[in-house]
């Protein structure tokens, strides 16, 4: 044990960054924990076309949502509307309640909710990082395969069946 | 693999191998602290760096930048000097140590020639950007890496990208990236990935030289024949998945059977993990139905570089009959020509090695007993993305896997096994899932997530040409 915690500094391959679990990305198709906030991007549940950019940042818990053409999201009476109730579930299910709530630096006792647990309030921040962060993320999507050898992806091999 | 063979491999260590890490991590060390306060201790073990190689053709330039980063001056040719140094130490360990696997395997490698050369691509901005980026870092040390320095690389980075020539170099930027982000503030962090992230960093630097990365691959020869698959092994990180195939190439024209790689890759997101990843590739149907089918494939005109890597063109490739891996490593691979490894591509990282073991003992906790000695098995190497587990391995009679090296010792990357389930002897393989998952349980779940590719793609479709 201990030659094996001595020896993981010298490895080539170790893991530092967990894959993230897999969830449903329909509804919520991009989380992130970036910026010192929980953002990401909410599907419209009418429109195809538009989308919401919810966030929550970490220390103060302020929320807030609106469209991508950064109005105002209706659903916002003070309280945390939909858009940002799915982003964090969802940031659960992507990164796990530890990680999220380690990040917003919140206390979320057993079996409790991560969004009762958060008492910031509504304040406008401008939406259109998030959304431009989404549009690159998306743009990894657009680029074209190669076949060419990548040589330096042995350095990073897939991992985790455990099933 | 035979008992007696693997006595061999695991006794003891070539010479050499242990002072060249030696040296490897005291630069590495001095690279968490960074080179813009050199502890005298650090200054020295640099300068031991460049003492062992003070009888080679780098010496005079290593020697000179040692030297400069003691007396407090950083340049970037003397880093890139540097990097070279430390490049060089692991390419000897890397000869040293495949040539003893070859020894013990009795596989026979031709050696390499240089391919003429080819026009690399034209990116003096970009490249540039990328080194005063890796420069930073350096000065800074791993150590002094926060959010500002991690994002200063987003804009290069996403420049690479769309490059294909540069892809190597983004793909490989963008993995490191993520990791150092993932750790930031790194001030905080208990241990470091020093090895690692030192290996990132020299392959980048050196890779973003000019002329580092290899031109376009039309120079390389053609070869057609029949491609026999021994395995798929998986690549990948947030942004990027490659699957690697080892196979034996049996030429058209008679020459002898080769081992060969191919390797498909895609850029991708975080969000799309486990089987998805195989809808990512969803451009090359004859290789992931080979895959999946285990069938052999007609090729023709495929480039073969120097390196052993089939250049993969789908449509210069059609399906064949059906054959067993299994088959195919028991008759064929111990007679195949292994390919050359190309000079930049000397690191132990890369050995990969595939190799039949049977009549051995696996035990649970991931060792098997072939007699002659203990093989670890990597577990952690068994991707997500296909039905093999530790459980099967553990449970298996034979294997066909990568022997790789890492950490000081000798590792088995399974890519399929042999075992009996309910009395019948199956095989299960890395790459059984490439058209997608065979087991129920895991295409309800699938089916429950959705597909994540298509939703993105949907995604991306809709938002990003508006
Ligand atoms: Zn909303």
């Amino acid at each position: 044990m201990n030659a094996d915690g001595a020896a993981w500094e010298q490895r080539s391959v170790a893991r530092v960054v967990s894959p993230v679990q897999p969830r449903k990305l329909a509804k919520v198709p991009f989380v992130e924990l970036a910026d010192g906030r929980l953002q990401g991007v909410v599907s419209s549940g009418s429109d195809i076309a538009r989308v919401y950019v919810s966030s929550i940042t970490a220390g103060t818990h302020a929320f807030n949502c609106s469209t991508n053409n950064n109005r105002p999201c209706g659903g916002l009476y003070g309280s945390p509307c939909k858009h940002l109730q799915a982003l964090a579930g969802e940031a659960v299910l992507q990164y796990g309640l530890d990680q999220v709530a380690r990040y917003l630096h919140v206390e979320v006792g057993d079996g409790a909710d991560l969004m009762s647990c958060l008492n910031g309030r509504h304040e406008p921040t401008p939406g259109a990082m998030v959304f431009s962060r989404f549009l690159r993320h998306l743009s990894y999507l657009e680029l074209p395969g190669t076949t060419g050898p990548i040589a330096e992806m042995h350095w990073f091999p897939a991992t985790g069946a455990i099933r | 693999m035979l008992g007696v063979q693997l006595a061999e491999l695991l006794d003891g260590v070539p010479p050499g191998v242990g002072e060249a890490l030696d040296l490897v991590t005291g630069f590495d060390d001095a690279l968490v602290h960074g080179f813009a306060r050199l502890s005298e201790e650090r200054a020295t073990a640099l300068t031991s760096l460049a003492g062992a190689l003070s009888a080679t053709p780098l010496g005079g330039r290593v020697g000179e930048a040692a030297g400069k980063l003691a007396a407090g001056s950083v340049a970037e040719e003397h880093l890139t000097a540097l990097a070279g140094g430390r490049a060089a130490l692991f390419g000897a360990v890397h000869d040293a140590l495949l040539a003893r696997l070859d020894a013990v395997l009795g596989r026979v490698r031709v050696s390499w020639e240089e391919p003429p050369a080819t026009p690399a691509p034209a990116a003096d901005n970009l490249l540039s950007g990328c080194r005063s980026w890796l420069g930073e870092l350096a000065i800074t040390g791993w150590r002094g890496v926060d959010h500002d320095l991690v994002s200063a690389s987003s804009q290069t980075i996403e420049a690479l990208l769309p490059e294909p020539g540069l892809r190597r170099l983004a793909v490989l930027l963008d993995g490191l990236a993520a990791e150092l982000r993932a750790s930031c503030p790194v001030a905080t962090v208990e241990r470091l990935p020093a090895r690692r992230w030192a290996d990132l960093w020299t392959r980048a630097l050196l890779l973003s030289q000019a002329g580092g990365l290899p031109g376009a691959s039309e120079s390389a020869g053609v070869v057609s024949g029949r491609l026999l698959i021994l395995g798929v092994d998986v690549h990948e990180h947030g942004t990027a998945v490659q699957m690697q195939v080892h196979g034996i190439l049996e030429p058209a024209d008679g020459t002898p059977s080769r081992l060969v790689r191919t390797s498909v890759a895609a850029a991708k997101v975080d969000t799309i993990v486990g089987p998805a990843l195989w809808r990512l590739l969803d451009g090359y149907p004859a290789l992931l139905g080979a895959l999946a089918g285990h069938r052999g494939l007609d090729v023709t005109d495929l480039p073969l570089l120097g390196s052993g890597d089939l250049v993969w063109h789908d449509d210069r490739a059609r399906v064949g009959e059906p054959v067993d891996p299994f088959a195919t490593a028991r008759l064929q691979l111990a007679g195949a020509l292994a390919a050359a490894v190309p000079p930049l591509d000397r690191h132990p990282v890369r050995i990969a090695e595939p190799v039949l073991v049977e009549g051995y003992r696996a035990t649970a906790d991931g060792t098997l007993d072939l007699g002659g000695g203990t093989l670890t098995v990597d577990v952690d190497r068994l991707p997500a993305c296909g039905p093999l587990t530790p459980k099967l391995v553990a449970s298996s009679s034979a294997c066909i896997g990568l022997v790789r090296w890492d950490g000081g010792r000798w590792l088995l990357q399974p890519l399929a096994v042999q075992t009996t389930v309910k009395r019948q002897t199956v095989e299960v393989h890395t790459g059984d899932w490439a058209l997608g998952p065979t087991d129920p349980k895991v295409v309800k779940a699938e089916a429950r997530a959705g597909d994540a590719v298509a939703v993105l793609r949907e995604r991306a479709g809709r938002l990003l040409r508006r």
